[in-house]
């Protein structure tokens, strides 16, 4: 029967000519991988502008190695120019957060997952989908071109904050700034036709039997990041095509001398920035949650407060965006406001996090790549979570605000948390994916380097911060009081390198094991998921026969059964039907 | 067999299985309508702060803008809401001749607001109101712009839809297509509403 679908799917596959098949495809899956190989280019670029940072940090005016290659007008002599470091920061925190993270998680796994997950042929609309990876090509192009252009790329801050964005007259970027801005609206239109077709497949799609509440935590969380992007990615849009037009066609938006409100734009971008931050980490939630749950041979502890968790935090996100703004002169009343709803988000991390320890406690925990990747994604947001709850604190961030703290928050959040959960994924389904097995044995040499430096570069960063070392700092040892750090800038830079040179492990198993790796069978992680009980990878419309789901996701170890896993497809009988 | 043949022409939404009862392309318009209702709440939100959250200089509206012609430019707009429920009405009992009278009412209502606006801008602009003359040509370009340009769009899919509906793509019940494109005009409809009172009247 299977062998007999497969063929069948296998002929159908050979229908498309080889453009629609792999370049302007339809297939969630194609488009999925698509994702994966542009935002890991864009990790690429990203962490090598964080390369430039760090030199510049550790070594300030020292030439770069390989600097002399640059331009003078970036580099004069290899040395990192102050307006080329603005630049580097600014970029890198561009690239990684709308170009890296952001498509790695969602634009990969929301893609990949979603259909094969729920029982689905396919998106609900696949040309759509189609073209919210298409779109993402310009986008990105936009944003490298901004780099080589005169008066060089943007260089407010990812944050982008006017007037400084507003006019050439304070940073002197011109072009660069406005394509920026046209960059981030493609980005924002290619994340609206996603948001649409994640949100539609899941409401209308789902194979007979899965119900809302028998959905993988990753499904539900992919689900809600979705809502949460479609709610606040158009904010984003609005407010950078008025940044836009400030720069163009002599709008006043944001320019205080004609009446414009540069305040405005920080309520306008962290009305999106918050709820982008739980879209940078919801998704690693769920991604972590499958992968603890296969790994623990455990069902998850606490399905349905894992869900409701999930919404009280999306839902919490969009009413604390003030906490980026304790410093902007706001009214202490209010300030207060957002205070006490900010921290009121830990409760519902909080209950997530008692929930993986709780599916560990006492599970037959196997130490797979994958699972490595996923625990440290939760210690990691532990960590994270906990320096969140200091920036929260009014009186706290009067002191820290600004400074390396939050660089090391952000870095525990989102590289700590979201680039472990990717890297968990990416190791846990790339046998799905491609049809052949990553290497053990270097995904762990690539988990503990990584793991290891990645702790060594950001950790000292909190003392750096209450230290008073400023965030977007050119040269620390201008500064009397941050002369006695230098050292640990130092100690940073070395581990930020080493780092980086990890992920050459990743990068040549990643390769390797698309020409050499091991043929991955259906269901190499003995998962319950509907994903794994089609080919690897799997045919053109994912099922030869619509699946039927009779289980909740996470039937693991169920008393009584030989195997140690119940797949969601297997009849309440116990035997295959 | 049949599992199979349906297969590989999947993604035009497959039967709806365990789903909410109502078909893909209304969800996936009402998500997307959603999504617009943010970015024009973006746009509305900045306008009422720089209106009344600062204590900026602010000029009485009636004496830049001509309220009269665009009020009669609204009410036409209003009224093509009227005939798009038509097209939809007559496309429910499968009555097509009456589908396609509608539908190109609708178009000609929503090509004359985006003509009459674009006269309203050409006069404005002789007159010398621009999008640099102060916070309100900002925010009077930038808003109705943005409407005109949805308004324009809207247009466009009604012609293709209108086109559709001559070659008979709805007959028989099928007026999927005709709901569908109907929310997204009530939609850019009701935006103008709030747009006219809050930028005009007030």
């Amino acid at each position: 029967m299977t062998a007999h679908a497969e063929a069948v799917a296998h002929a159908a596959h050979d229908d498309r000519s080889f453009i629609r098949k792999y370049v302007f495809s339809t297939d969630h899956k194609t488009i999925g991988i698509q994702f994966l190989f542009l935002s890991l280019f864009f990790l690429l670029v990203g962490g090598l502008l964080a390369m430039g940072i760090r030199w510049q940090l550790g070594f300030p005016g020292q030439a770069m190695p390989l600097g002399g290659w640059l331009p003078q007008s970036v580099a004069p002599g290899g040395v990192v120019a102050p307006k080329t470091y603005n630049s580097l920061v600014t970029m890198h925190g561009t690239f990684m957060i709308f170009f890296a993270v952001m498509p790695l998680l969602v634009g990969v796994f929301a893609n990949y997952l979603i259909p094969l997950k729920i029982g689905a042929p396919d998106m609900a609309f696949p040309r759509l989908n189609m073209w919210s990876f298409w779109l993402m090509i310009p986008s990105g192009g936009l944003m490298l071109a901004s780099l080589f252009v005169l008066g060089g790329s943007s260089a407010a801050g990812w944050t982008v904050y006017a007037p400084l964005s507003a006019t050439p007259d304070y940073s002197g970027v011109h072009l660069g700034q406005q394509l920026w801005c046209l960059s981030i609206v493609i980005f924002g239109l290619s994340s609206l036709l996603g948001s649409v077709n994640y949100i539609t497949t899941v409401v209308n799609l789902r194979a007979p039997g899965m119900t809302w509440f028998r959905l993988p935590l990753s499904v539900w969380a992919l689900f809600i990041t979705a809502v949460l992007a479609i709610l606040a990615v158009p904010i984003l849009a609005g407010a950078v095509i008025m940044l836009l037009f400030d720069q163009t066609i002599g709008t006043h938006f944001f320019q205080p001398d004609v009446g414009g409100q540069p305040l405005m734009w920080q309520h306008l971008f962290w009305f999106f920035g918050h709820p982008e931050v739980y879209i940078l980490i919801l998704p690693a939630m769920g991604i972590a949650s499958d992968i603890i749950a296969n790994g623990a041979r455990k069902p998850i502890f606490g399905y349905s407060s894992m869900v409701y968790a999930m919404i009280a935090i999306a839902f919490l996100g969009f009413v604390v965006w003030g906490h980026h703004m304790f410093q902007s002169g706001m009214n202490p009343t209010l300030a207060s406001t957002f205070m006490v709803s900010t921290i009121v988000i830990a409760v519902p991390s909080a209950i997530k996090v008692f929930n993986w320890l709780g599916t560990l406690w006492r599970g037959n925990i196997h130490f797979t790549t994958p699972m490595l990747n996923a625990l440290a994604f939760v210690s990691m947001f532990i960590i994270g979570g906990l320096s969140g709850i200091f920036m929260a604190s009014t009186p706290v961030d009067m002191y820290i605000h600004g400074t390396y703290f939050i660089v090391a928050h952000i870095h525990y959040v989102l590289f700590g948390g979201s680039l472990f959960a990717v890297f968990a994924g990416i190791y846990f389904w790339y046998p799905k994916m491609f049809g052949r097995q990553m290497s053990e044995r270097w995904g762990k040499v690539h988990f503990a380097l990584t793991f290891v430096f990645y702790n060594l570069t950001f950790f000292p960063m909190h003392i750096l911060g209450i230290g008073g070392e400023m965030r977007r700092i050119y040269d620390p040892t201008v500064y009397d009081f941050l002369r006695p750090l230098q050292p640990i800038n130092v100690f940073i830079t070395i581990n930020a390198f080493l780092l980086g040179l990890s992920q050459l492990v990743f990068a040549a198993n990643f390769i390797g094991s698309l020409f050499k790796g091991e043929k991955a069978e259906r269901n190499p992680w003995r998962d319950t998921g509907l994903e794994w009980t089609t080919a690897s990878p799997p045919p053109h419309g994912n099922f030869a026969e619509t699946p039927h789901v009779y289980h909740g996701p996470y039937e693991y170890s169920v008393p009584g059964m030989d195997d140690d896993f119940l797949p969601v497809t297997t009849p309440p009988t116990g035997r295959a039907a | 067999m049949t599992a199979h043949a349906a297969a590989p022409s999947v993604g035009h939404a497959a039967p709806a299985q365990g789903g909410v009862g109502v078909y893909t392309q209304k969800v996936g318009m009402w998500v997307f309508l959603v999504s617009e209702v943010m970015f024009f709440t973006a746009l509305i939100g900045s306008y009422i702060i720089l209106r009344w959250g600062t204590g900026a200089q602010w000029p009485d509206p009636r004496t830049v803008l001509a309220i009269p012609i665009t009020a009669l430019n609204t009410f036409i707009l209003i009224c093509s809401s009227v005939s798009m429920v038509k097209a939809y009405a007559a496309a429910t009992r499968d009555d097509q001749a009456g589908l396609k009278k509608w539908l190109l009412l609708t178009v000609l209502g929503g090509a004359t607001f985006v003509s009459v606006q674009a006269y309203e801008y050409h006069h404005l602009i002789e007159k010398g109101f621009l999008p640099s003359s102060g916070v309100f040509g900002s925010a009077f370009y930038t808003m109705t712009g943005f409407h005109g340009f949805h308004v324009t769009c809207g247009v466009i899919s009604m012609i293709w839809v209108t086109v559709r509906a001559f070659r008979g793509r709805y007959a028989g019940g099928n007026y999927r297509g005709v709901e569908t494109i109907g929310l997204y005009w009530h939609f850019v409809d009701l935006v103008w509403i709030i747009l006219f009172t809050i930028v005009y009247l007030i």
